[in-house]
């Protein structure tokens, strides 16, 4: 039932640990529909308003009500904000799974637990806090049917007490998460009193854990990458969206529901700038999304794993008759139904080669809340200006997570439309034919309905350069071709890999989406704790770069780090690799489900690297 | 012999309406329903490089490439046009729809688009062109075979047809019309009638398989449909742009005024039927199936109803043609958004 990778401990001797400012984590045991989230995000929120770099993480089950859900709110004086394994402040509020909870925690680690429970008798090398929640909640609650929410902000009164955050800051962080509900407020603010002053009153501190304010640090916004990925859809002028229902996808839709709702209606007019159409299945939402960009709007969908696998057949029309499409696969663990909610990179190959038939699809990978917003506004100048499919490779830890980011900065660029046939252009090509290829770069000029330029008919059947059905062989295969020579035109113009060579090193990384943060830790540990230097590149785009290779090179051994079982960006990779690259992989894989931690990469490469 | 030079109100002649010239089977039934599109489409005046033509996989799908040759046209997947057609509409509101589909294409793999396009009202041209079979994989049964038809390789048919005219009604398709492609004259006016109405038209046309399907035992035959189609009302389509007035006895005919301007009327034959009753176009289709029947002409229309496009509450103008600073709002916006995440 846990979503924990740790062993459980036997508890000898206590192990004080030494003070500890600003880097260590919370974990919050609750059930799900129990209303945790507003105090969560109020903890999250406050370290920001203390400049404190912090993440949180939700562990959830598919399941609306009632079963265990864990939040781990890591702080990191570095900012490392990728799971840390283990929890060192743990708040029990979930009978069914506090004695597990309990029992896993390192030595040293301290307990805040609902006084019933007498997690105290389970371990002595742990500090804990008995809190008679239900006797705190009652005089502030008088709603008995409000307590069982109102309750979770007793534990952050009580956090905010033991580990020294300022009261007014907590208050500040809980108006602006609960913004125009003022009973809410009162409601909440009383109970985070309640906390605090019972911590005050009842509870000396015993732990070594404590935060600290960090002066001037820069401001940070706190956001899902769902969220982020609809501000850059709706700054890159996105009009029509179809979607369907699905986690951990959904709320990249509601997201932009929301924004375009407030930003995209005309003032004058009082009417949208866009259409979103909850559709009756994926296949549609593409099929609609197909439509739209083929009379030519900027159109997009939003899915997970089982949607992708739906869209096949539409993304191969897609590829073949050059309509663009932007597709944000927010992938979870599969195959099938899997672990719907818990996080993987399992979708590379399948949206990679998507559909049947010779397909390769162009595919953007963001590690970042902020490249969520930058590259949704990449996803569709691609796609126009290559007509043809781009998917937008998130993950739930991503996606649904929260992260800190500096604020994202406004698009100082118009968007890019692609080739669009205009009177000068079509003066200029002379005979124009829609699957021409004028300029050698393998990208034809393309018109739409309405735009008062010639006509053609769109099929997924075969083609001829002048958009008529063919079954000719020579036209098939210098269509094909064609669209071969297209693909190698895009491979310059995706977002290129971050690389960081270090002079001398042997041993490189390479990763890419959310793995990025597991290794860019576990690269300070090697070196610092291990004196093993390392390179890292990370990749951002399919197809990929010419210099990854060149990367592979230049090291002895390349550790390529994902989320899944069967290193797929590996398996990518060989394709275009030489037998001498493909012999220096090795593979770091992570597949249980929960985000990827640094501790687990720097332990695999160390066995593999025989030094452990 | 020199015929004098044919225009239509936008000044196009009919020439301006033809498509490619068809691969279709000599005889079949498409082929004559291509034809009745064109003269529509000539008739009403309809400039063509404002129509979009869709449609799915199968014979029937491959007629958009035989109309209206100076349209964009979009051949899309099997059971799926309804889809393309909606974003395609979205897109572009100024665009006039036709979707050409099969019984194959809609009443299987595409009975779920079909379904949720009738309940949008999308403004699109849906013809159904309906032979029981699946042409194009060479003569298979379809869904709207009916119970007790012979397929020419001898299998016969027991499961329960889908009505798809009972099921656009019932979803609220707002014009609901079956025809048969050997009737010209109803389904050139049930056509143009289509074309000046806004919301979804869904029109079941009869079209018999010549190859595969047009045998004795099967009741989707040239024959079989010709001796067992009723006509419900006599159908007469008259443009707004042109000024005639049809005379007729107090009683036996009815009005309608479509969203254009342009006027039907409906002249009563045999039996009471008025085609803004749902319940009544309901039970006709009933009945008319338990008598073995195939009841043709405008079974239901709502003229009024918003459509999809007016519950989205659009612009006026194409979603696909506004400028960058309509779709991108201004700085102001980004920094409040970003003030809220702070
Ligand atoms: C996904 C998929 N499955 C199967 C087919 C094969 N297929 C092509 S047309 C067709 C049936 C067409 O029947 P109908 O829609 O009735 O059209 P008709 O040919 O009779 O006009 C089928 C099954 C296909 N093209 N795509
Ligand atoms: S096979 Fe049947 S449906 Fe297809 S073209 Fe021939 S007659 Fe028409």
């Amino acid at each position: 039932m846990s979503p924990t990778d740790l062993a459980v401990h036997d508890g000898q001797a206590t192990s004080s640990r030494p003070r500890t400012v600003n880097d260590f984590s919370i974990q919050v045991a609750t059930v799900n529909g129990s209303g945790s989230q507003t105090a969560n995000l109020v903890l999250l929120r406050t370290l920001l308003l203390m400049g404190i770099p912090a993440s949180g993480k939700n562990m959830f089950p598919s399941n609306i009500a009632g079963l265990p859900t864990w939040y781990t709110i890591r702080a990191s004086r570095r900012g490392y904000i990728g799971r840390k394994k283990d929890v060192d402040f743990l708040v029990a509020m979930n009978p069914e799974t506090a004695k597990e909870d309990v029992l896993t925690l390192e030595p040293g680690a301290a307990v805040v637990y609902d006084e019933p429970l007498k997690l105290n008798l389970l371990r002595s090398d742990l500090t804990f806090y008995p809190v008679p929640f239900d006797k705190l909640v009652a005089p502030v609650c008088p709603d008995a049917k409000l307590r069982r929410l109102v309750r979770n902000m007793i534990y952050d009164g009580i956090l905010a007490k033991l580990l020294g955050i300022d009261r007014r800051l907590m208050e500040q962080a809980l108006n602006k998460q609960l913004g125009k509900k003022a009973k809410a407020v009162a409601l909440n603010a009383a109970a985070l009193a309640a906390g605090w002053e019972y911590a005050e009153a009842n509870l000396p501190k015993q732990d070594p854990f404590v935060f600290e304010a960090v002066p001037g640090a820069p401001q940070k916004i706190l956001i899902d990458g769902n969220a982020a990925a609809a501000i850059g859809c709706m700054m890159a002028g996105v009009t029509v969206v179809a979607w369907y229902p699905i986690t951990p996808s959904s709320s990249l839709c509601e997201s932009l529901i929301g924004y375009m709702r407030k930003y995209r209606v005309d003032r004058a007019t009082g009417k949208a700038t866009f259409a979103i159409v909850q559709a009756e299945d994926e296949i549609a939402s593409l099929g609609m999304v197909i439509g739209a960009s083929w009379a030519g709007a900027r159109a997009m969908t939003a899915t997970s794993g089982p949607g992708i696998s739906l869209m096949g057949e539409f993304t191969g029309l897609a590829y073949y008759a050059e309509v663009p499409a932007v597709i944000f696969d927010v992938q979870r663990v599969g195959p099938s139904t899997g672990l719907p909610t818990r996080t993987a990179q399992g979708d590379l190959l399948v949206t990679a080669f998507l559909s049947h038939g010779d397909t390769r699809h162009l595919l953007l990978i963001p590690a970042s809340v902020d490249e969520c917003y930058t590259m949704a506004m990449q996803a569709f100048d691609l796609a126009e200006r290559f007509q043809t499919p781009v998917f937008v490779m998130m993950d739930l830890d991503l996606g649904m997570n929260n992260w800190e980011c500096a604020p994202f900065a406004y698009p100082e660029t118009a968007v890019d439309r692609g080739k669009r046939l205009d009177a000068d252009t079509l003066k200029a090509i002379g005979e124009w034919g829609r699957y021409k290829d004028v300029d050698g770069d393998g990208i034809p000029w393309r018109t739409v309905p309405g735009d008062g330029m010639p006509p053609f008919f769109t099929r997924g059947s075969g083609h001829n350069p002048r958009a008529q059905y063919s079954e000719r062989p020579d036209d098939y295969v210098q269509n094909v071709d064609r669209l071969r020579r297209k693909f190698e035109t895009a491979r310059g113009a995706m977002p290129a890999p971050e690389v960081d060579v270090a002079a001398g090193a042997a041993v490189g990384f390479i990763a890419y989406g959310t793995s990025h943060w597991a290794v860019a830790e576990s690269r300070d540990q090697l070196r610092e704790q291990e004196g093993l230097t390392t390179s890292y590149l990370r990749v951002r785009s399919y197809p990929f770069s010419g210099r990854i290779a060149e990367f592979i090179d230049a090291h002895e051994r390349v550790y390529v780090v994902e989320q899944n079982r069967d290193a797929q960006l590996a398996q990518l990779l060989r394709l275009e690799l030489t037998a001498a690259q493909i012999g220096k992989l090795r593979s770091v894989l992570h597949y249980s489900g929960l985000p990827i931690d640094a501790r687990s990469v720097t332990a695999d490469v160390l066995a593999q690297e025989g030094r452990k | 012999m020199a015929t004098p030079l044919k225009v239509n109100r936008i000044g196009l002649e009919p020439a301006a309406y033809k498509g490619g010239k068809t691969t279709l089977c000599a005889g079949c039934g498409h082929n004559a329903i291509s034809e009745r599109i064109v003269e529509a489409f000539y008739e009403m005046g309809v400039d063509p490089s404002r129509v979009v033509k869709l449609s799915g996989i199968g014979c029937s799908s491959k007629s958009p490439a035989y109309f209206l040759g100076s349209a964009h046209g979009f051949n899309a997947v099997h059971g799926r046009m309804p889809s393309v057609g909606t974003g395609a509409m979205l897109a572009n509101r100024s665009l006039l729809a036709i979707g050409v589909s099969g019984d194959g294409d809609t009443g299987a793999i595409g009975i779920g688009q079909f379904v949720h396009l009738m309940r949008r009202n999308l403004p699109i041209i849906y013809v159904i062109e309906d032979n029981g079979c699946y042409g194009l994989t060479k003569g298979q049964f379809s869904p709207t075979a009916d119970v007790g038809s012979r397929l020419k390789t001898g299998g016969v048919n027991e499961l329960p047809p889908i009505d798809t005219c009972t099921l656009a009604i019932q979803l609220g398709a707002t014009f609901v019309a079956r025809s048969f492609s050997g009737d010209k004259k109803q389904l050139l006016s049930l056509l143009k009638a289509a074309i000046a109405h806004r919301g979804t038209v869904m029109l079941d046309v009869l079209s018999p398989c010549v190859t595969f399907n047009d045998h004795e035992g099967s009741t989707k035959s040239y024959a079989y449909v010709k001796e067992h189609d009723r006509v419900i009302e006599e159908v007469t389509f008259v443009p707004f742009f042109e000024d005639i007035t049809i005379e007729h006895e107090p009683g036996t005919t009815q009005e309608v005024t479509l969203h254009d301007g342009s006027k039907l009327f409906l002249r009563k034959l045999g039996e009471e039927y008025d085609p803004t009753d749902k319940g009544g176009a309901l039970q006709n289709l009933l009945d008319s199936e338990r008598r073995g029947e195939i009841s043709t002409g405008l079974l239901y229309i709502e003229p009024d109803r918003p459509d999809f496009i007016e519950q989205l509450n659009m612009v006026d103008e194409p979603l696909a043609t506004l400028p960058l600073e309509r779709v991108r709002p201004g700085r102001e916006a980004l920094a409040e958004i970003m003030d809220a995440l702070l």
